[in-house]
């Protein structure tokens, strides 16, 4: 139901995109190029989240979890050989000889972060509402603990230092654009729908022989293989990995982004995400010559309570906002709206 | 291993299970009356560390008239946070009352770094409640007792006012079944807001203990307590007083016992431990040790 025009819309927003990083890399200085990645990573998480707890209804907190598996996963393959055996001498052999490129290592840090989230989804994944989101945030502290106390691997509280500034805008746009490839994508498919089934009635989807355990854990796996490659990321833009590098407070931004985007809206995530980023860096300057620490996120916080209050399905509801009727127009072909919500809103 | 050292840590363990035995009964009152998990419910628990250092050390009162104070200063914040941010969106879905409540834990903890600054405080407790005794050949501060016999007096009162005053009763009607309670008379918005008074004392109450048994507070201090501290009213079965209190016990003894008697290697271990023990009871009990509805829950 994407209308043959996807590939096509899709291709040239890539096209835009690709000559925007080219500008930007050629123009701005490194402070600005580097606000502007960690809002692509932001994106990449908040549009991934929004698979777990837009498409399929799981309220989940656990992706700080899987951003640190990637991240710990991509810094290990990464790390020049050499310096393992200084920083790392009880790392097996088998990890500590590797010596691998970014791509590689990226997708292995988001292989790792889906594989435990199959393993854990199975059995956490039978909870609903705030009952997974508690154990999905327990999972942080599980992590968090096992990152702390593996000194052999992981360098406990010390964390990974001086790892190689392999990020680049073209590597953070290369991902945002696989990620809203494929949540797009996902969103306009069969098992995208077979997942909003599940979110809007449970019961209802069991009954015409969707498979809801394992749609649901799929969902959750695919929404930690992008956590974990956007750790990947993240942890290479700023050459540091430690077991506090993505808490709770992260999880709960993440959230908020869905939310105020609406959950189930990818652009509606992409754009607070990037509009979020922006903002807190911009403020950091105010709250540091006022020495008024905390202020953003008090702001932010507030901006969500209101929200709720007012407009409790977010700026887009699950819909995605039309940016491509002006190319329709322009071309004078495909009058039907191909982009309209694939379920109505839900009324609760 | 000697007994003298096992009994210290199983006393360690009361006293720990008292504060989150304390905490876990507001988690269990809010959840069962308005079906809302407070999260800004740990940062009370921070308010009231703080209340008792203004009125300890900085307003030198005597230890009763803390506490009565931190009780006081606790209730008072619970019904302002429900007043002001609950409130307004009552009826939503359960999931926007759990953000809504992140919402309010993050305003209260950066309110807090605002005004009195992230730094770790140090606090005493007065020259009389630390003072070593001696019970059975294990050695006791006297605040340790204290802490114990107050978690107790507070649970008992609580469990008399639920059972046998008016109030008690048509709170346990609210929490029962919302409508029905609504439609014999009884004022539901005064019911939920005695709900969040009294479980929001007695979290202040917990702070006041944290403070006084470990000596340092910060405003970021109630996250992990206040998530255990669901834990435990997750393990006792949500909504149920008694299981919030048991929870609070079975959770405090078995982490100390698990730091205490496992080797120094693994006590790094214990929020993975405490955690995982979440997953698994939710995944064997789903109700609990002593909840009884299964709905909404697994």
């Amino acid at each position: 139901m994407t209308g043959d025009t996807f590939p096509l819309r899709f291709a040239l927003a890539a096209l835009v995109g690709a000559v925007l990083v080219f500008t930007a890399e050629a123009s701005f200085d490194p402070y600005v190029l580097s606000i502007i990645q960690f809002a692509g990573i932001t994106i990449i998480l908040a549009v991934s989240l929004n698979i777990t707890n837009g498409f399929v209804g799981l309220f989940s907190l656990g992706h700080p979890a899987f951003m640190t598996i990637g991240g710990y996963v991509t810094a290990l393959l990464v790390m020049p050989s050499a310096r393992k055996t200084v920083m790392l001498p009880d790392l097996p052999f088998m990890v500590a000889s590797q010596e691998w490129s970014f791509l590689p290592a990226l997708l292995a840090g988001g292989l790792g972060a889906a594989i435990v989230a199959v393993i854990v989804g199975f059995p956490v994944l039978r909870l609903r509402g705030h009952y997974l989101a508690v154990a999905t945030l327990g999972l942080i502290f599980i992590v968090q603990s096992f990152a702390v106390n593996l000194r052999g691997v992981t360098r406990g509280a010390l964390g990974l230092s001086g790892l190689p500034a392999e990020t680049t805008l073209w590597w953070v746009f290369l991902f945002v654009l696989l990620t809203f490839y494929v949540c797009w994508q996902l969103k306009h498919s069969s098992l995208g729908r077979t997942m909003l089934a599940i979110r809007e009635n449970e019961l209802a989807a069991a009954c015409l022989g969707v498979n809801v355990a394992r749609t649901r854990v799929l969902a959750f796996a695919l929404g930690a293989f992008f956590a974990g490659i956007a750790g990947g990321l993240w942890v290479h833009l700023v050459t540091l990995i430690s077991p506090n590098s993505f808490t709770f407070l992260l999880a709960f931004h993440l959230v908020v982004m869905v939310v105020l985007g609406g959950t189930g809206s990818i652009i509606g995530a992409a754009l607070v995400a990037a509009l979020l980023t922006v903002l807190t860096e911009l403020l950091r300057p105010v709250e540091e010559a006022a020495a008024l620490f905390g202020l953003s996120q008090i702001i932010v916080a507030f901006a969500v309570l209101v929200v709720l209050i007012t407009r409790p399905t977010g700026m887009f509801g699950t819909a995605e906002p039309d940016f491509f009727a002006w190319i329709r127009r322009f071309g004078g072909s495909d009058p039907t709206p191909s982009n309209r919500p694939p379920t109505e809103e839900k009324t609760t | 291993m000697t007994g003298a050292y096992l009994v210290s840590q199983i006393v360690n363990g009361l006293i720990l299970g008292s504060m989150y035995a304390l905490i876990a009964i507001g988690f269990s009152m809010i959840y069962g009356i308005v079906r809302l998990i407070n999260f800004a419910h740990g940062d009370i628990f921070s308010i009231g560390a703080f209340a008792t250092l203004a009125s300890i050390s900085v307003a030198h009162a005597p230890f009763p008239v803390a506490v009565a104070i931190v009780l006081a200063v606790g209730a008072l914040s619970g019904v302002i946070i429900e007043r002001a941010a609950f409130r307004p969106m009552r009826g939503a879905p359960q999931v926007t009352g759990f953000i809504a409540s992140l919402a309010v834990a993050i305003i209260l903890q950066n309110l807090a770094v605002l005004t009195i600054s992230a730094q770790p405080r140090t606090f005493t407790v007065p020259p009389a409640l630390g003072q070593l005794v001696v019970l059975g050949g294990v050695s006791l501060r006297v605040i340790d007792l204290v802490i114990v016999g107050l978690a107790i007096v507070l649970m008992v009162a609580l469990v008399l006012f639920v059972r046998f005053t008016r109030v008690g009763t048509a709170m346990r009607a609210t929490a029962e079944n919302y409508d029905v309670a609504r439609l014999m008379g009884i004022n539901i918005d005064r019911m939920i807001a005695m709900a969040f008074a009294i479980g929001s004392g007695l979290a202040a109450t917990a702070g006041l203990m944290w403070a006084s048994k470990y000596g340092q507070i910060s405003p970021l201090m109630g996250l992990l307590p206040g998530l255990k501290a669901f834990v435990a009213a997750v393990i006792g079965g949500v909504g149920s007083i008694t299981g919030a209190v048991l929870g609070g016990y079975v959770l405090g003894l078995s982490e100390v016992l698990f730091v205490g008697l496992l080797p120094p290697e693994y006590s790094g271990y214990r929020n993975a431990f405490v955690f995982g023990a979440l997953i698994v009871v939710l995944l064997v009990m789903p109700n609990g040790l002593l909840g009884r509805s299964t709905e909404d829950r697994a």
